[in-house]
């Protein structure tokens, strides 16, 4: 058993508020993520929980014991840096026997060396070991690092931005090796990203940070389909969600500056409990040109991504992006019908940007 | 207006090409893309076209008109630079200005381009105030402003959105798209992020290893590469290839599946009677999970991208590959609405029109013969 | 290779960089090679310039005394040993009756003869090996001192919120910048009153202070240059911080403290002021030494050379050694800015 809880967990930098009222959880084998804008907070958090900076208010509890007064080293965490976490003067093997060469561990050389070399099977870095860590290319840095986490079977994982300093190719690489990794160990891992896509890949749950509070806290599907505010909304998903001003009179909604007015039954939410004026979120692949569809627009831009096109439609004075799967031979300027999934589209209040409940 | 063409352009450095021998024709109003990873020779290649870098041979002609040895300045192009290169002690309006009034332009005309190009670019709120106090996507937007103020023959970008956080580039990219869209100038755009290529550019040179790999449409270079570095670069991810033997009509694949041919791949196939060995390429979406899928693997990891979800498959049959064996893990685009657990078998087809096949030594796709 | 240093290049260019129209550095011109051949020739001839004063120093060590006062000076001579002769030893002028009579003897060995020669007699050692060696003793204390407590504090300085850092730092830094012989008088008197005039440890002292603000900017220059990230996984990984220290920080800014070695050993071992006022016995050193060899009728320019050539050759061989590493902390301000 380990899991990790967050109580009221504030932090101030001078005047600066970093982490404000943060409460949270990451159960036992859970991958924990937490998705935020640069400068939310979410490393200072990692960092009050591996020890290396103290918070101002509330506590930190390891399977609910206190560890707020421990240090760094007794608190039996692997933290996986952004960069510069491999000794550049030591080898790979030496890199990785590091942390079970602690004093406090006082492990035996043969042990040690069947640790390691364990590890390094598992991530594929065996005919490394006899080099120096500054030889080797980026993504085999990562994977020594992950090696050194690993090596010692910690209590938990502490990931900060491990993958953001790769390449597109082997960041996606990495992350199914991380992802396989976390769930066939089963170790409590809580790892921080700015990348959504991240995020909704690799976690059982992320908890989404913004300004130093937990915006929202979800499966990736909670998140992704019931995003909290407008915020969470814009934050996951790509492209982007279309967030429109939307007015309403009951029966009808009418998207602000476009001719596009949806007939409120089939709603997923119940008309009567909007205001006349709300923000409407529709996600891209909602958007489906259809020859029998209630809306006509034209084509603004396309961009081909291969694997799907993204359809700018004109409507109006409004634009909306729309996902069709493959290359589509559609092209700029010409009139298309689409429709709208009414079943998924997404509210949320214009002063506040928080979503409506259903 | 301009058509700029590369003839036999190659630039070396020492003993070490930089750029390769290349030929390129941009036409006049197309969006060129040159695509690749760091290092590959495309930023050599546009500042060659640029004069900013000495060819070492070959010739750069454009509108027909022979540059190669001409200056940047006398080349009537605009650059913008990753780094936007705002001067900071001048207003915006002021770095828009600028280049005009460097060239002794009348005050009136300055303001009426000026008024132009920031009409085109939403950006009159701005004028007044100093780059450093603006976010990423408005001092690229400015930096925009001042190369487009000039009406310059053609536009040369590298990487202008490589320094732009993840939220603006997707705007951004819309918005130079829209921008060139409207102006319809020349543009060669360097980047080393395949989607920006896929979705801006008419044409995409995609670039490796000092050499051009392919020249093609978005299409193109992602449904037919013309060879393994393409066909893996292009997509995220990219796509999968998998090795096997081709043995009367099937290919047995490296991990034990059989895999038939599409039959209007057999005749190309079979000709290639000295070799047997193929390596099989599909992209994630040509998959179709199905109970009764001829190739068969193991889910290794799975993972929700938001609207699907990717499947990640070890055609091994075993949850660890083999050493060299990363190549056996193959990705599949599913719905977002079945849950795979990892280990549990996995069965699916393959769209037979989006099957492509290489030959493992070439490193070059098979060209599908066709049959009159 | 070539295209990351092309992309580099290019991100120079913009406002404050001027665009410089591209050299084809695989075509150099026959006009450019000249201008290259003509500025090495150049340099050889300021070098050989700078390098005189040295040469006629080491020149000089290697004349007998007529030669050495030659004028004009004599670049062609024979060369002696009558220099280091005098340097290493005592000696007393004979009168010719007893010069007569030491003639006779057998038993002479080789510098004995060499002295006879010019009609002296060796009569002990002199102070200048005792000197060398304080000289040396004095220097590597301070040095080891200096750089040991440099590092710890440079080490806290980069590493923990200290209040008022920056004015310690600056305070530190402030000790530079008087004048040392302003301060000379003042601790003169002090020495006296506590009794480390003429003594080892008072030397010591002095010279670990002098290079100690020194060696904490130079040394917190290299540490901070050091990511912090590096400390901070051993310090998850089950290490205390001076473990984490001492197994992560020590290997990676080596070079860091071989530089400032070699500056706090030339400071201490060259140091002149200090020396002449507060040493006289004991614990002189020898650059107050040397050139006090005044001899017998006028200043023996030849020992005085032939000293200073000596004194010299350590200084030569440290600085050659680590040339790397001093060439590294003289530019490091200059990158880090």
């Amino acid at each position: 058993m380990s899991q990790i809880t967050l109580q009221n967990i504030t932090k101030r930098f001078g005047t600066v508020t970093a982490l404000n009222n943060v409460s949270f959880e990451v159960k036992h084998a859970e991958f924990f993520v937490l998705l935020g804008p640069t400068g939310a907070g979410k490393t200072t958090t990692l960092r009050i929980i591996a020890g290396l900076t103290k918070q101002d208010a509330g506590s930190v509890a390891f399977d609910g014991q206190p560890v707020d007064t421990l240090p760094p080293a007794d608190r039996d965490v692997a933290f996986v840096f952004q960069q510069y976490s491999l000794y550049p003067t030591m080898t790979v093997y030496e890199n990785l026997a590091f942390p079970l060469r602690a004093p406090l561990r006082r492990m035996k050389e043969e042990e040690i060396r069947k640790r390691v070399t364990e590890t390094a099977e598992v991530l594929r870095i065996s005919h490394l070991l006899q080099r120096k860590t500054a030889r080797l290319s980026g993504g085999e840095m990562q994977r020594v690092s992950i090696g050194r986490a690993i090596v010692r079977n910690p209590r938990v994982y502490l990931m900060d931005e491990p993958l953001s300093n790769l390449d597109a190719k082997l960041r996606e690489a990495l992350r199914v090796e991380l992802s396989h990794l976390q769930r066939t160990q089963g170790s409590t891992t809580l790892f921080v990203t700015h990348d959504q896509i991240e995020a909704l890949t690799m976690a059982d749950r992320i908890g989404v940070l913004n300004h130093g509070c937990i915006v929202q806290v979800g499966t990736p599907e909670d998140i992704y389909d019931r995003p909290a505010t407008t915020f969470v909304a814009q934050l996951v998903g790509s492209p982007k969600i279309n967030l429109l001003n939307a007015a309403t009179d009951g029966g009808v909604i009418t998207i602000m500056d476009s001719d596009v007015h949806l007939p409120a039954c089939e709603l997923c939410t119940d008309p009567a409990n909007l205001p006349c004026e709300f923000i409407l979120g529709i996600r891209p692949e909602d958007v489906r040109p259809d020859p029998a569809g209630l809306f006509a627009g034209e084509i603004a831009l396309t961009e081909p991504l291969g694997v799907e096109t993204l359809l700018h439609i004109r409507i109006g004075r409004q634009t909306l992006v729309s996902t069709v799967p493959g290359i589509s031979p559609l092209s700029r300027g010409e009139s298309v019908r689409f429709g709208i999934v009414r079943e998924r589209l997404h509210f949320f209040d214009r002063t506040t940007g928080v979503r409506f409940s259903e | 207006m301009a058509e700029i063409e590369l003839r036999q352009v190659a630039k070396k450095f020492g003993d070490l090409w930089a750029v390769k021998p290349m030929d390129l024709t941009i036409y006049d109003g197309e969006f060129v893309a040159l695509l690749g990873p760091s290092g590959c020779g495309k930023t050599t290649t546009l500042r060659m076209i640029s004069g900013l870098e000495a060819v070492t041979e070959g010739r750069i002609f454009i509108n027909g008109k022979d540059v190669t040895w001409l200056s940047a300045s006398q080349r009537d192009i605009a650059f913008v630079f990753q780094f936007f290169a705002l001067y900071p002690q001048m207003t915006v309006r002021q770095n828009i200005a600028f280049p005009l009034e460097s060239q002794g332009m009348k005050r009136a005309e300055i303001n009426q381009r000026v008024a132009e190009v920031v009409k085109l670019l939403e950006i009159g709120h701005l004028l007044q105030r100093k780059p450093p106090a603006l976010s990423g996507g408005d001092k690229q937007r400015v930096a925009l402003a001042r190369s487009l103020v000039r009406k310059p023959a053609c536009f040369l970008m590298d990487e202008p959105l490589g320094a732009l956080d993840a939220e603006f580039r997707e705007v951004m990219r819309a918005e130079i798209k829209r921008l060139h869209l409207a102006q319809h100038a020349t543009t060669v755009y360097v980047t080393h992020d395949q989607v920006e290529a896929m979705a801006m550019g008419d044409r995409i040179v995609v670039m490796s290893a000092a050499e051009v790999q392919q020249i093609g449409t978005p299409a193109q270079v992602y449904h037919d590469p013309a060879n393994l570095f393409v066909a893996n670069f292009i997509g995220s991810p990219g796509m999968n290839l998998v090795p096997g033997k081709y043995v009367g009509d099937e290919v047995h694949l490296r991990g034990g599946s059989v895999y038939p041919t599409p039959p209007a791949w057999r005749p190309t196939l079979a000709a290639r009677w000295q070799r047997d060995d193929v390596i099989v390429g599909f992209r994630p979406e040509a998959a179709q999970v199905s109970e009764t899928g001829a190739i068969r693997g193991m889910v290794y990891a799975s993972d929700l991208h938001g609207s699907y979800t990717m499947l990640h498959v070890s055609l091994n049959g075993e949850l660890r590959p083999n050493g060299n064996g990363e190549d056996t893990i193959v990705h599949i685009r599913a719905r977002r609405d079945v849950h795979y657990v990892i280990g549990s078998l996995v069965r699916f087809d393959l769209n037979p029109e989006m099957v492509r096949f290489f030959d493992p030594e070439s490193e070059k796709a098979i060209a599908k013969e066709v049959r009159g | 290779m070539a295209s990351t240093r092309v992309e580099h290049a290019f991100s120079r260019v913009g406002p404050g960089f001027a665009v410089v129209e591209s050299v084809r550095v695989d075509q150099i011109t026959p006009r450019a090679r000249l201008g290259i051949t003509a500025r090495l020739i150049l340099s050889i001839i300021i070098a050989f310039v700078m390098l005189i004063p040295v040469l006629w120093m080491a020149m000089t060590a290697f004349k007998a005394r007529p030669d050495a006062t030659a004028s004009p000076p004599k670049v062609i001579f024979v060369p002696s040993l009558d220099g280091f002769i005098g340097l290493f030893t005592n000696r007393t002028q004979l009168s010719a009756a007893a010069l007569a009579e030491q003639q006779q003897r057998t038993d002479l060995n080789f510098w004995e003869r060499q002295t006879l020669a010019r009609g002296m007699r060796i009569l002990g050692p002199s102070k200048f090996v005792s000197q060398l060696s304080n000289s040396l003793i004095i220097a590597i204390s301070s040095t080891i001192l200096a750089v040991t407590l440099g590092l710890l504090s440079a080490y806290a300085f980069s590493r923990y919120d200290i209040p008022g850092k920056r004015d310690w730092l600056f305070f530190i830094l402030s000790t530079r910048m008087l004048p040392a012989v302003v301060v000379t008088i003042p601790i003169f008197l002090m020495y006296r009153a506590v009794g480390l005039y003429d003594t080892h440890v008072g030397m010591i002292l002095l010279y670990t202070v002098f290079n100690l603000s020194f060696s904490v900017w130079l040394l917190k220059g290299f540490i901070d240059e050091i990511p912090i990230e590096y400390e901070e996984a051993a310090l998850v990984d089950g290490y205390s911080r001076l473990q984490a220290f001492r197994k992560i920080v020590l290997p990676q800014c080596v070079t860091g403290i071989a530089a400032t070695a070699v500056f706090c050993l030339i400071f201490a071992w060259n140091e002149y002021a200090f020396a002449l006022m507060l040493t006289s016995e004991k614990a002189r050193t020898a650059p107050p030494a040397i050139p006090a060899n005044l001899g017998i009728g006028g200043i023996e320019w030849h020992v005085i050379a032939a000293g200073s050539m000596l004194f010299l050759i350590p200084v030569v061989i440290v600085t050659f050694a680590l040339r790397q590493y001093l060439l590294r902390g003289v530019t490091f301000g200059a990158i880090r800015q």
